[in-house]
C-alpha cells in the first residue's frame, strides 16, 4: 500500500481498516496515511469498494475492522462529494449554494463567486433543475467551495464532464493542495498532481 | 442557529416552490368532511355530534398522506447523504424539517376548519375547542410520523408502511384531541395529557428519527 512515508502531522490516517457491505468483504488492510498536499487517487474496477471507502471516511458507513486518526479528538469536517450531487432542483443555483453555505459555515467563498469559479457565472438566478448533468456536477463542486474544509473526498470527479471540466477539477484539486489541504479521489481517469495511488479490489 | 432557520427557510421555499403538495393535503381533509354529510344523512344533530371526531380522523388521514415527503426527496437527489456530514448535528437538521413539515402539512388544515365546521354543524365553541385540540396534538402526529418516515426511507416503496407503522402510537392522540373537545367545561384533564402527548413526543423525534436515518443508510 502506498503512500505510506512516515507521517510529519498527518490529516488522516487509516489502519487496517476492513470493510463488508451485505456478506461481500470489500476490502480488507488498507492502511495509508494523508498529508496536507497530498493527493491520494482510488484505483479499482466497479465494485471494489471505492465509494464505499470514501463513505466510511466521511463517519458515514461503519468499518468493520480498523481504525481512522484524526489529528484532534473529533473528526475533521471534510467534504464528500457523492454520486448524487445533493442539488435541489427547484432552488436556483445560488439559492442551492446559499443554503449549505449558511448550513456548513461560511468559511468560504461567496455563492456567486463560486459559481464564476467552476464556469456558471451568470446562472446564478436559473432554477437547478435546467442544467445538464454536467452543469449539475460543476454546482455540485461549488459546495465545496463556500465552505473552507481541508479534507476533500471526490467520488468520480470528473463523471459526465467535458474537457474543460476535467481541467476544472484539476484546478480546484490544486488550489486545494496548494492551501494546505488534502484530496482522496475515487476516479478511473488522471487528475494531474496525484502524489499516491491506492488500488482496491485484490482483496476478494 | 442560523444553519436551523436555514434547512426551515429551505423546506417552506421548496413547498411554495412545488405549490400543489400542501394544498392536496387541505383539499383531502376538506372532501372528507364534505362527503360525510352525503354518507350519514343531513341530521344536524348528529353530524354536531360527530363532528370532533370526523374533524380529527380527516386531519390525521391528511397528515399521513403527507409523511412520506419528509425525507424522500432529500434522500433521492443526496442531499440527505451532505446532512450527515454538516457542520450541525442530523438531529437539529431533522427536528428543523420536522417543525417545517409541521407548518406546511398541519396549520392548513387548521386554516381550513371553519369550512368543516360549516360542512359538519359544528358550533362555535366546539369549533374553538377543536382548534385548541388540533393545534397542541398536531406536533404529537408530525413527531411520530417523522419516526416513521425516516424508519422507511431507506425503502423503495415506504410508502405506505409509516403510516401503519406509527398508527398505534398516534391512537392515544386520537384519544386524547376528541377528549378534549368533548369535555365538560373546567375539566382539562385531556387537554394536559395531550400537551404531555405532544411535549414528550417532539422532545425524542429528532433523535430517534436521526437514528434511524442513520441506521437505515447502512
Amino acid at each position: 500500500m502506498n503512500p505510506d512515508e512516515p507521517p510529519a502531522r498527518p490529516l488522516l490516517t487509516v489502519e487496517e481498516l476492513a470493510l463488508s457491505r451485505g456478506e461481500r468483504r470489500l476490502f480488507d488492510a488498507v492502511g495509508f496515511s494523508l498529508e496536507p498536499g497530498h493527493l491520494l487517487l482510488l484505483r479499482g474496477p466497479n465494485g471494489a469498494g471505492k465509494s464505499s471507502l470514501l463513505l466510511t471516511l466521511a463517519g458515514l458507513l461503519r468499518p468493520e475492522a480498523g481504525r481512522i486518526v484524526w489529528p484532534g479528538d473529533e473528526p475533521t469536517p471534510l467534504h464528500l462529494l457523492a454520486h448524487l450531487p445533493g442539488v435541489k432542483t427547484r432552488l436556483t443555483l445560488a439559492e442551492n449554494l446559499d443554503f449549505w453555505r449558511s448550513v456548513n459555515g461560511q468559511t468560504g467563498l461567496l455563492a456567486e463567486d463560486a459559481l464564476e469559479t467552476v464556469g456558471l457565472g451568470g446562472l446564478g438566478a436559473l432554477d437547478a433543475g435546467y442544467l445538464s448533468a454536467g452543469q449539475t456536477k460543476r454546482l455540485a463542486l461549488a459546495r465545496l467551495l463556500v465552505t473552507e474544509r481541508l479534507i476533500w473526498l471526490l467520488d468520480e470527479p470528473t463523471a459526465s464532464l467535458d474537457a474543460a471540466g476535467d481541467m476544472l477539477v484539476e484546478r480546484l484539486v490544486a488550489e486545494r493542495l496548494r492551501t494546505g489541504g488534502a484530496v482522496i479521489a475515487a476516479t478511473h481517469d488522471d487528475i494531474g498532481g496525484a502524489t499516491g495511488t491506492l488500488t482496491l479490489g485484490g482483496a476478494r | 442557529m442560523s444553519a436551523v432557520f436555514a434547512v426551515i427557510g429551505r423546506e417552506l421555499r421548496l413547498a411554495t416552490r412545488t405549490g400543489g403538495d400542501a394544498l392536496t393535503l387541505v383539499l383531502f381533509f376538506v372532501m372528507v368532511g364534505a362527503v360525510v354529510p352525503f354518507a350519514i344523512g343531513p341530521d344536524r344533530t348528529l353530524l354536531a355530534k360527530l363532528a370532533p371526531g370526523l374533524i380529527w380522523i380527516a386531519a390525521f388521514l391528511s397528515m399521513l398522506l403527507g409523511l412520506d415527503r419528509l425525507f424522500r426527496a432529500d434522500e433521492d437527489d443526496g442531499s440527505l447523504l451532505l446532512f450527515r456530514h454538516a457542520a450541525i448535528p442530523l438531529e437539529a437538521v431533522v427536528a428543523a424539517k420536522v417543525l417545517a413539515h409541521w407548518l406546511l402539512s398541519a396549520v392548513p388544515l387548521i386554516v381550513a376548519t371553519p369550512l368543516l365546521a360549516v360542512l359538519l354543524a359544528l358550533d362555535m365553541p366546539s369549533w374553538g375547542r377543536t382548534v385548541l385540540a388540533l393545534l397542541i396534538g398536531t406536533p404529537a402526529l408530525t413527531a411520530f410520523g417523522a419516526i416513521g418516515a425516516a424508519v422507511t426511507v431507506s425503502l423503495k416503496r415506504g410508502g405506505l408502511l409509516a403510516p401503519v407503522l406509527i398508527l398505534p402510537l398516534c391512537i392515544p392522540v386520537l384519544i386524547f384531541g376528541v377528549a378534549l373537545v368533548a369535555a365538560p367545561d373546567g375539566s382539562n384533564a385531556a387537554l394536559l395529557f395531550l400537551a404531555a402527548l405532544s411535549l414528550v413526543s417532539v422532545a425524542f423525534c429528532p433523535f430517534a428519527a436521526a437514528l434511524a436515518l442513520r441506521v437505515g443508510s447502512e
